[in-house]
């Protein structure tokens, strides 16, 4: 086995083993999951029709804006990284790995959730012949919120601010994304804020390209918008990680990480205009 | 015939904005011995340590480990070196071996258990890093370091917070590695286990040699007083009115005399015949020669 495959399969099993991230990758949003299905069901019938893909992000964003970034401060606080750095393990691992364990993790609960919500809550499925670009969606939706935790990771303090950045993503999202409330259903004047997360292109994504149902962002757009977020949130943590017990101490680090937001803001634009 | 250099530091200059935490620092380790980084806290010590291990940038100078720039070639750098951190650095979840296998994967080489038996780690084999011993963790990480055979191994304050038989069974281990060929460059604030294991020391103070050479010399340079406590049945010697040839300090300590003296063998004659000219009786008698401990400190205060 590779260096690279000894170290995801530990970070793997980490994720288990750590009571904390087992709560937040596995717990918390299966017990969500179970109470949304149970109340809302009855309180709101037509949550039903995007409650697969609603719980798959919601358990996401718990996984990455939550749970990711406290191990990679307190591992470099404790002098991790410094004793991975001396016995040759590049910065790219030590970057791409924990979000490769967490997509791992999110998957899992995903997959859960996405084969019991029909049985159980009577969910609506998939279009037929759709599952492949849920797959799809779910890759994208993943892959930037895993990179958007990292980051906050790489330019937070403490863990203390670690918690703070992520809820500042983690909170409106959930208010303002679709996943409770259709965005067709906010105020006019809130929907350019809620285009500012990346659960809101998620959920269009989602709701478009494999629910079918009707959205305000084009799904195709969406999923570029959080490919290119992602993708911006990745290099800015490769460039940004620093080894030592301290956080990054490149100049200007938080102004740099609020690039990850350009896509979104982009498309924000593109939709008023 | 000296043995071949392996570890070269010249000139080097370390600052920290407008700290100068080392400045103009020269020194080299041959194969196979064990060189001994002493000082006081901010003496410099860990920022060449470090520096060496490719960690920090030097500001001047140059530095070189059996032909490698850590700078320069950080990569070539890592399978010559073992470095075992002062606190361990690992996940605290990472069991014993799982870290074995991680540490060997990324250095390319077989896992080795060998080792994890050697330093008596095989029953913790599935133990949690965060759950082991203190002196469990130490061996450890020295085991880590040792993992793929490095031909120089940096030891920061290995001891460190160890109970004695832990102490001893490190100490023990430090002379087979040395005993196998393996240089090792000792950062320490424990006096007596420099004097005990470094083949030659370094005393730095405020980021320069103070001292260097092997322990027995730099002791030998101090003031070469050695401690002789006397103590007899009637207490014959606690006065100040008696003479000693070559001492030049005296003093009591709870129920012995202490003298200091230049020339130990003529003060202990004339000693052993005061008491018997007194008709007193020997309880005891110990003759000490001054430790690097005392020469330390003889260094540090007198900078």
């Amino acid at each position: 086995m590779t260096a690279f495959l000894h170290h995801l399969a530990y970070d793997f099993r980490t994720g288990l083993r750590d009571k904390t991230q087992m709560l937040m990758f596995y717990l918390f949003p299966l017990f969500f999951y179970a109470m949304m299905g149970l109340l809302m069901s009855k309180v709101n019938p037509t949550f039903l029709a995007a409650m697969t893909p609603a719980m798959i992000v919601f358990a996401g964003m718990s996984s990455t804006l939550l749970a990711l970034p406290g191990p990679v401060v307190s591992a470099r606080e404790n002098g991790v990284y410094r004793s991975f750095r001396i016995n040759g393990v590049p910065a790219m691992n030590i970057v791409l790995i924990p979000m490769l364990g967490t997509i791992l993790h999110m998957a899992i609960c995903a997959a859960v959730i996405a084969l019991t919500a029909g049985p159980l809550f009577g969910a609506a499925l998939p279009l037929p012949g759709r599952e492949l670009a849920g797959v799809g969606v779910f890759l994208a939706t993943a892959f930037c919120l895993a990179a958007l935790g990292m980051l906050i990771g790489v330019i937070s303090p403490n863990t203390r601010a670690t918690v703070l950045y992520g809820q500042a993503l983690y909170l409106p999202s959930i208010m303002l994304s679709g996943m409770m409330i259709p965005l067709d259903m906010l105020p006019k004047v809130l929907i350019p804020a809620a285009l500012l997360f990346p659960g809101t292109h998620s959920m269009e994504a989602f709701r478009g390209a494999v629910m079918g149902l009707p959205t305000m962002v084009s799904p195709l757009l969406a999923v570029l918008a959080l490919l290119a977020s992602g993708a911006i949130a990745l290099g800015l943590s490769v460039y940004l990680f620093d080894w030592d017990s301290r956080p990054t101490g490149k100049p200007r680090a938080k102004a740099m990480a609020a690039l990850v937001l350009l896509p979104f803001v982009a498309v924000a634009i593109w939709n008023v205009v | 015939m000296q043995s071949e250099v392996v570890l070269s530091v010249r000139n080097f200059r370390k600052t920290y904005g407008n700290l100068t935490a080392v400045d103009d620092l020269n020194f080299e380790v041959r194969r196979g011995e064990i060189y001994g980084l002493l000082g006081p806290n901010g003496a410099g010590k860990t920022s060449t340590l470090e520096s060496l291990e490719g960690l920090r940038k030097p500001d001047g100078g140059s530095l070189n480990i059996l032909g490698v720039d850590p700078v320069r070639q950080p990569q070539k750098l890592r399978n010559l070196i073992g470095v075992q951190l002062q606190s361990s650095g690992l996940p605290p979840m990472m069991t014993v071996e799982e870290a074995m296998q991680f540490f060997c994967a990324y250095h390319g080489v077989p896992a080795r258990t060998d080792l994890l038996e050697r330093l008596n780690l095989v029953e913790k084999r599935r133990g949690q890093f965060s759950l082991l011993s203190a002196g469990q963790q130490r061996r450890l990480a020295l085991a880590l370091a040792m993992a793929h055979r490095p031909q120089v191994l940096f030891l920061d304050e290995p001891t460190a917070g160890l109970d004695v038989p832990s102490r001893i069974e490190l100490h023990e281990l430090m002379a087979e590695i040395r005993a196998n060929g393996t240089t090792i460059l000792l950062a320490t604030h424990d006096m007596a286990e420099a004097e005990k294991m470094a083949d030659r020391v370094a005393i730095l103070l405020r980021g320069r040699i103070a001292a260097e050479g092997t322990p027995a010399q730099l002791t030998a340079a101090g003031s070469g007083l050695t401690k002789i406590s006397v103590s007899s049945e009637a207490n014959s010697l606690r006065t100040d009115e008696i003479a000693f040839p070559a001492v030049s300090q005296r003093l009591v300590k709870d129920e012995y005399a202490v003298f200091y003296s230049s020339h130990p063998g003529q003060t202990v004659t004339a000693i052993l015949a005061y008491l018997e000219a007194q008709g007193d009786v020997l309880v005891d008698l110990r003759v000490e020669r001054p430790s690097l401990e005392e020469r330390f400190l003889e260094i540090t205060q007198a900078q």
